[in-house]
């Protein structure tokens, strides 16, 4: 090879980007995810057409009256306008650049999201706005508007290098699939729930008890039954075709792969990991968990909602069983599956996972806060002192640990009994609101470490290494 | 009926101690000590025998050489000496160890464990594996965890 040619391989390989945000395959391919959201909007605006009610255009637009579906209709016709520049541009990636992510909501974005505390806080925050602006987000055009938010952050989102290596791991598609389909099951739940607590307010029975939904095993069930069976038979057919296993490299017991993560569907208990021992997050908290729901039927004593979708009856179960399975089950998933990287870091969505990114966890004991804060040493024995003598010295040493643990599993139950839990107090007796009360406090013990870990860097209440016991 | 358990429970005894182990020797000599100089971390026996040579005076100001086992102390992943960042990071959960081999973030609760390492007759420097020293114990002032960094 001459010189030149070198010169000229080398200059090419240089302005070649290993990583290139937007490629014409990818281009192409998102030319055919916009066609098939114009066909679903097409599909939504013939629905709305018939069904849905008309608007009054303004003033200096005319003043007429329109349907609804002109709206759905124009955004359908833009959808596939958007599709075919696509479909025959994606040679010239220039003249898409409208379509992509622009870079100052890729950093906006990537700013809250990698960052476990204020994920945590966008979670838990857009929950409880969620179930203030229930009514409203179960109308059915508001559930549309919201799936195709999310489809076109989506589509989007795909035309960066970063993002498409975490949506588009074989590993990580099922959990893609997840996320839309636990937020259609939340809107049709509120959706029915909404509609019987209407009618209750109107003094009417729900709304299963009226149109009673009874239909023959033979043939109603068992040919739904098969129907279902064949298509997801077919489902899972070509998925296996289409996404390969995803393999890693053969097993080391000297080297583990970076990051190193559960299958998905424990990711939120090897998030519980970080934050707790492994007797606890491990052990410990999922076999309270599991009681813990099967001690549900016997802690209720609401006997209302029974067959029968609604909010309103159940505000307390609903919201609490909630909160455990969205933000701490199903967002504990997301931030394990798509947040975590390498060294475990916590890194955006649209950020490079770089090996060597820094983030400062110094983390401290509840022991060392109390005896230094009050300007002593920890007590310690003297060396060689044998079990016997060194016991006393580590109780006295995590006084404050057993302390704090006691109140909040032990005191704390009878304050809430006497407070905020008294209607409940009184309708379950002792030894119920005592399984109940922990129950609960155990559920709260997790996003309250979490959040003392992020302020004050807590490591562990109770700290015990000699005794393998920690907390 | 009661001989045939007893037999049966007899050959499972057995089965429990195999005639061959394919195990590696638990000592190993890992050569002289100038080959790890002051401050330097060697992953050159971590594929092998899964262990790190630390020649440091990180440790209570002491200037020792010692063997730390590769294993988190959290839950057993094998964590990556990062040279830039000077620590042990395990990619399971985060857990970061000094160059000394103390845990100072993510969940594990204790230090790395130190492996018996002593100066052998042929002036090599020899790991034993079968012996472990924990820190909380108090027992990394063991004279036989560590050789002292001035042979080096
Ligand atoms: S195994 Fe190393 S941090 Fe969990």
């Amino acid at each position: 090879m001459n010189s030149l040619s070198l010169i000229t391989s080398c200059l090419t390989l240089g302005s070649t980007d290993p990583h290139p945000n937007v490629t014409p395959s990818v281009l192409y391919g998102l030319g055919w995810l916009y066609l098939i959201l114009f066909a679903m909007n097409a599909v939504w605006t013939w629905k709305s057409y018939h069904r849905d009610c008309h608007f009054r255009l303004p003033e200096f637009l005319g003043g007429m009256g329109m349907p609804n579906a002109a709206v759905w209709a124009m955004y359908s016709i833009a959808l596939l306008l958007v599709s075919v520049t696509h479909l025959t541009c994606a040679s010239v990636p220039e003249a898409l650049r409208w379509f992509v992510m622009p870079d100052f909501a890729k950093s906006a974005i990537d700013f809250v999201v990698a960052d476990a505390r204020r994920y945590f806080a966008v979670t838990t925050f857009g929950f409880i706005g969620m179930l203030l602006l229930r009514n409203w987000l179960a109308k059915p055009s508001v559930g549309w508007v919201l799936l195709n938010l999310s489809l076109l952050f989506l589509c989007v989102s795909l035309t960066d290098w970063d993002f498409r290596q975490i949506v588009g791991k074989p590993d990580n598609v099922p959990i893609v699939a997840m996320l839309f389909i636990v937020g259609f099951f939340t809107w049709l739940f509120f959706y029915r729930a909404n509609e019987n607590d209407r009618r209750s307010a109107l003094g009417k029975g729900p709304i299963e008890a009226e149109n009673n939904e009874k239909v023959l095993t033979w043939p109603d069930l068992v040919y739904t039954e098969m129907i279902c069976m064949i298509a997801v038979t077919a489902l899972l057919i070509l998925w296996g075709i289409a996404l390969q296993a995803p393999l890693e490299e053969p097993a080391s017991a000297v080297k583990t792969p970076n990051p190193s993560k559960a299958p998905w569907y424990f990711l939120g208990l090897q998030e519980m990991l970080v934050y707790y021992d492994p007797w606890l997050a491990g052990v410990v908290f999922p076999s309270v968990i599991l009681g813990g729901m099967m001690a549900i039927p016997y802690i209720d004593f609401n006997k209302l909602g029974n067959g029968y979708y609604t909010f309103n009856e159940r505000k307390f179960a609903i919201t609490t069983f909630m909160f455990g399975f969205l933000p701490l089950w199903v967002g504990m998933i997301i931030l394990g599956t798509f947040l975590r990287g390498p060294n475990w870091n916590v890194f955006g969505i649209y950020e490079f996972w770089d090996v060597h990114k820094l983030e400062a966890l110094n983390n401290v004991n509840l022991s060392e806060y109390f005896w230094y804060g009050i300007g002593q040493p920890l007590p310690m024995a003297p060396a060689g002192a044998d079990f016997w003598t060194q016991a006393p010295y580590i109780l006295l040493r995590e006084l404050v640990g057993f302390v704090a643990i006691g109140v909040y599993l032990g005191v704390l139950p009878m304050v809430m009994a006497m407070t905020v839990f008294k209607k409940f107090f009184l309708r379950m007796g002792f030894l119920r609101f005592m399984v109940f009360s922990n129950l609960v406090l155990m559920m709260a013990a997790l996003p309250l470490k979490m959040v003392l870990r992020w302020a004050v860097n807590l490591k562990y209440f109770i700290a015990i290494p000699e005794w393998f016991f920690n907390v | 009926m009661a001989a045939t358990s007893l037999i049966w429970l007899l050959d499972l005894a057995r089965f429990m101690f195999p005639n061959v182990l394919v195990e590696p020797p638990t000592k190993f000599k890992i050569g002289p000590a100038s080959d790890y100089p002051l401050g330097g971390v060697s992953t050159k026996w971590l594929a092998a025998r899964g262990v790190w040579i630390v020649h440091t005076d990180q440790y209570k100001g002491r200037n020792l050489i010692y063997a730390l086992a590769s294993v988190c102390t959290h839950l057993g992943c094998t964590p990556n000496w990062l040279e830039g960042e000077q620590k042990y990071k395990c990619p399971c959960h985060g857990s970061g160890f000094y160059i000394n081999g103390v845990n100072f973030e993510g969940p594990a609760p204790r230090p790395l464990e130190r492996l018996g390492i002593k100066l052998a007759s042929d002036g090599q420097l020899e790991v034993d594996k079968s012996v472990k020293f924990q820190e909380e114990m108090g027992q990394w002032e063991d004279s036989n965890s560590f050789v002292d960094g001035a042979l080096a």
